[in-house]
C-alpha cells in the first residue's frame, strides 16, 4: 500500500526532474555556472577531508619560519608577520570555514522547512503566529544582531557561531517555502492522499517535501552563502575564538598585524578570496537553479546553439 | 486604509521584539560592563569605584528586571537613551548617534539608493534586449559580485587604490583631519575623497543583486498577456518597456529593497570598520567590543526602525504603483 502511494504520483502529476536525482545531476552538467560552481565546492571538499595531501607543514598555526617571506617555492604565498606559512594556513582553514557553511547552512534549511511547511499546512492560528514570528525574525537587522549574540557568548567557539547563524540565517528560507507549501496544499496528489486516509505527517513528509526539493536545496544554498559571509565577517571583526583555523581567524590577525600596510599583502588577501570563492561556489549553483527551474531564464545563446 | 493599518500593527510588534530581545540578550549572557571597566582602566580604578559611576549613569543591575524593562521601554520611545559607558564614559548616547550617524546616512544611504536605481536601470535594459551582449556578460558577472565578502573588496580596493597608488585615494577615516571643518572646498573635497572607496565597496557588492533580481523578473513580465497587448496595440517599445513591463517588475524588487536594508547595515558595520568610518557602524563594534549597553541597545533600535521604516515606505509606495494592491486593502 504504502509504496505504491510513494511511487504513484510522478507520472501523472510529474512535479518535474527533482523527484529523480539522476535528471537533476544532469541539469546541473549542462548548465556551465552550476558546474563552475560545483567544480570549486568538489575541490574545497577535498582540501577540507585531507589537507595533509596538500602540504607538508603540519602544524600551520605555529610561528616557525622566518616572518614576512616573500612568496618562493618554499613557501608558496610567503608567511605572515607572526611566521607562519600562508599557503599552509589556507588548507588547513578549509575545514572550518566549509563546515561552518554547511552545517549552519543546512541545519537553518531544516528549521525553515520545518516552521515554513507546518505554517502552512496547519494554517488558521497556527499559521497567523509562525507566519508572524517568520516576519519578525525576518525584519530585524541580523548582523548587529550576530554580532551583539557572538559578543556576549563569549569568544565564539565554532557552536555559538553556528547556532548564531542558524537564529538568524532561518526566516528568509521559511517565508518562501510557506509559500509554495501554501500553493501546493489544494494539488490533486496531496487530496488523494488525504482520502486514502494518510496521516499527517506521512503526507508532509513523503507528499510534500519531495515536491519541494528544488526549493528546498535553493534554500540551502542561499543559507549557506550566507552562512560563509556571515562567519568571515564575524571572525575578522575579532569576534570568533582567534586561536581557530579558519580563513576568517587568518583574516583577523591580518588585520591585526596591518598586513596591508606592512607589506604582506598576501595574508589578507588570500583568505579573502578563499571566503569569496566559497561564497561564489554557493551563489552560481543557486543562480544555475534559478535557471533549471524557470527555463525562461537561460542564456538565450545556447538555446540557439542547440537548436 | 485596513492594510495601513495591519502594517502599523506589525510595524510596533516588530519594534517591540527588537526593543525586548536587545534588553533580554546582554542580561542573560556572560560579561558585564564593570568587569569590562576594570580591563580597561587596568585594576587601576577600584570595583566598587567603578559599579557606583557606572550606576550614577543609569546602570543598575540590582534592580527588578521588570522594573528594569519598563524603565527601559519608556526611555527608548523619549529619546532618553542614557549616557555611555563604554570607551566614550560619560557621553550622552544621543550625541555620539548624532555625530556618527550623518556620516553612515551620506555614505551608506547614498550609495544604496544610488546601487538600487542604476541596478534596477541596468536589470530592466538587459532583461528587455533578451540575448544581447549586455545580457550574454551581466548576469554571470553580477552573481559573482554579489557573493564578494564586503570587507574582502574593500581590503582590495585599498591594496590597489592606495598602497598600490602610494596613497592615491585615503583610505582611512571620514576627511584629513589637518583640515578645519567648514563648508571650504578643501573639506568637501577631503570628505569626497574619503567616500570614494567605501562607497565603491558598497557599490560592487550591492548593485548585483539588483541587477539579477530585475533582469529575471522583467524576463518573466514580458511573457504576460498585457506586454503582447500594448504590443498589438502598436505602442512604442520604450512606453512599454517602462510603462508596462518595467512598472510591474519593479515591485517584488521593492519590498526587496526594504528586506535588504538589513544586509546593508551588516555591509556598513564591516566597511566603516575596514576604513575606519566613524558612522554608526563602526560606533556600534565599539560599543560591542566595550560592553556598552545604553549605546548598544539605541543604535540596534536605530536599525531596527530603518528597516522598519523602510518597509513601511515601500508599503505605501507599493499602493500607489499597483491598483491591485489598492483594491485589496
Amino acid at each position: 500500500m504504502t509504496t505504491t502511494a510513494v511511487t504513484a504520483p510522478p507520472p501523472e502529476k510529474a512535479p518535474g526532474r527533482t523527484r529523480a536525482g539522476g535528471g537533476l545531476w544532469r541539469a546541473v552538467r549542462g548548465n556551465r555556472k552550476a558546474m563552475a560552481g560545483a567544480v570549486i565546492l568538489l575541490v574545497f571538499t577535498v582540501v577540507a577531508a585531507f589537507p595533509g595531501l596538500f602540504t607538508s607543514v603540519d602544524h600551520a598555526d605555529e610561528a616557525n619560519f622566518a616572518p614576512r617571506l616573500a612568496p618562493s617555492t618554499a613557501h608558496l604565498l610567503g608567511t605572515t608577520a607572526l611566521g607562519q606559512d600562508i599557503y599552509s594556513q589556507l588548507v588547513y582553514g578549509t575545514r572550518e570555514s566549509l563546515v561552518i557553511a554547511v552545517v549552519a547552512g543546512a541545519l537553518a534549511t531544516v528549521l525553515s522547512v520545518i516552521i515554513g511547511v507546518s505554517a502552512a499546512y496547519l494554517g488558521g492560528l497556527a499559521d497567523d503566529l509562525l507566519s508572524l514570528l517568520t516576519n519578525v525574525v525576518l525584519v530585524i537587522p541580523a548582523f548587529p544582531l550576530v554580532i551583539i549574540l557572538a559578543k556576549y557568548a563569549g569568544k565564539g567557539s565554532l557552536t555559538v557561531i553556528l547556532a548564531v547563524l542558524v537564529f538568524t540565517g532561518w526566516s528568509y528560507g521559511a517565508n518562501q517555502l510557506r509559500a509554495q507549501a501554501l500553493s501546493l496544499r489544494n494539488r490533486d496528489f496531496l487530496e488523494s492522499a488525504r482520502v486514502r486516509g494518510e496521516r499527517r505527517s506521512y503526507i508532509i513528509v513523503c507528499e510534500v517535501l519531495p515536491t519541494m526539493t528544488s526549493l528546498i536545496v535553493a534554500n540551502f544554498l542561499g543559507a549557506a552563502l550566507y552562512s560563509v559571509l556571515s562567519a568571515a565577517g564575524l571572525q575578522f571583526l575579532g569576534l570568533g575564538d582567534p586561536n581557530s583555523q579558519s580563513w576568517g581567524t587568518m583574516l583577523y590577525w591580518a588585520q591585526n598585524q596591518q598586513a596591508l600596510q606592512t607589506g604582506t599583502p598576501l595574508w589578507s588577501i588570500a583568505p579573502g578570496l578563499c571566503v569569496a570563492l566559497l561564497g561564489v561556489a554557493f551563489a552560481l549553483v543557486n543562480y544555475a537553479f534559478d535557471e533549471i527551474g524557470n527555463p525562461a531564464l537561460r542564456p538565450v545563446r545556447r538555446r540557439r546553439k542547440g537548436a | 486604509m485596513r492594510f495601513i493599518l495591519r502594517r502599523l500593527g506589525f510595524f510596533l510588534l516588530t519594534l517591540w521584539a527588537a526593543l525586548t530581545l536587545n534588553f533580554f540578550i546582554p542580561r542573560f549572557m556572560p560579561g558585564d560592563p564593570v568587569d569590562a571597566l576594570v580591563v580597561r582602566t587596568r585594576g587601576r580604578v577600584s570595583r566598587d569605584a567603578l559599579e557606583q559611576m557606572l550606576t550614577s549613569f543609569g546602570f543598575k543591575p540590582d534592580q527588578n528586571v521588570v522594573v528594569q524593562y519598563v524603565d527601559y521601554l519608556g526611555h527608548m520611545f523619549t529619546g532618553n537613551w542614557g549616557r555611555s559607558i563604554g570607551q566614550t564614559l560619560g557621553e550622552p548616547v544621543t550625541k555620539l548617534i548624532g555625530g556618527a550617524l550623518p556620516w553612515t546616512l551620506g555614505l551608506v544611504g547614498i550609495t544604496t539608493v544610488l546601487a538600487f536605481v542604476l541596478g534596477t536601470l541596468i536589470g530592466t535594459v538587459s532583461g528587455w534586449r533578451r540575448g544581447g551582449a549586455l545580457d550574454a556578460i551581466l548576469p554571470p558577472i553580477f552573481v559573482i559580485t554579489s557573493a564578494l565578502p564586503y570587507f574582502w573588496v574593500g581590503l582590495l580596493l585599498i591594496l590597489v587604490f592606495s598602497q598600490g597608488t602610494g596613497g592615491w585615494l585615503p583610505a582611512n577615516f571620514n576627511y584629513d583631519t589637518t583640515i578645519v571643518p567648514g563648508f571650504s572646498p578643501g573639506f568637501v573635497g577631503s570628505v569626497l575623497s574619503h567616500a570614494v572607496l567605501p562607497a565603491a565597496t558598497l557599490l560592487i557588492t550591492t548593485i548585483g543583486g539588483w541587477i539579477l533580481t530585475m533582469r529575471n523578473n522583467m524576463i518573466t513580465t514580458l511573457a504576460e498577456d498585457y506586454v503582447r497587448m500594448a504590443r498589438a496595440k502598436g505602442l512604442g517599445s520604450r512606453r512599454i518597456m517602462y510603462g508596462y513591463a518595467a512598472r510591474n517588475a519593479i515591485l517584488p524588487n521593492l519590498a526587496g529593497f526594504a528586506m535588504s536594508l538589513g544586509f546593508v547595515i551588516s555591509g556598513a558595520i564591516l566597511i566603516e570598520y575596514v576604513f575606519n568610518y566613524p558612522g554608526i557602524g563602526y560606533l556600534l563594534y565599539n560599543a560591542v567590543q566595550n560592553v556598552d549597553y545604553p549605546l548598544m541597545q539605541a543604535l540596534f533600535m536605530l536599525f531596527t526602525v530603518a528597516v522598519l521604516v523602510a518597509l513601511l515606505a515601500v508599503d505605501i509606495a507599493t499602493v500607489w504603483l499597483d491598483p491591485r494592491a489598492r483594491a485589496k486593502g
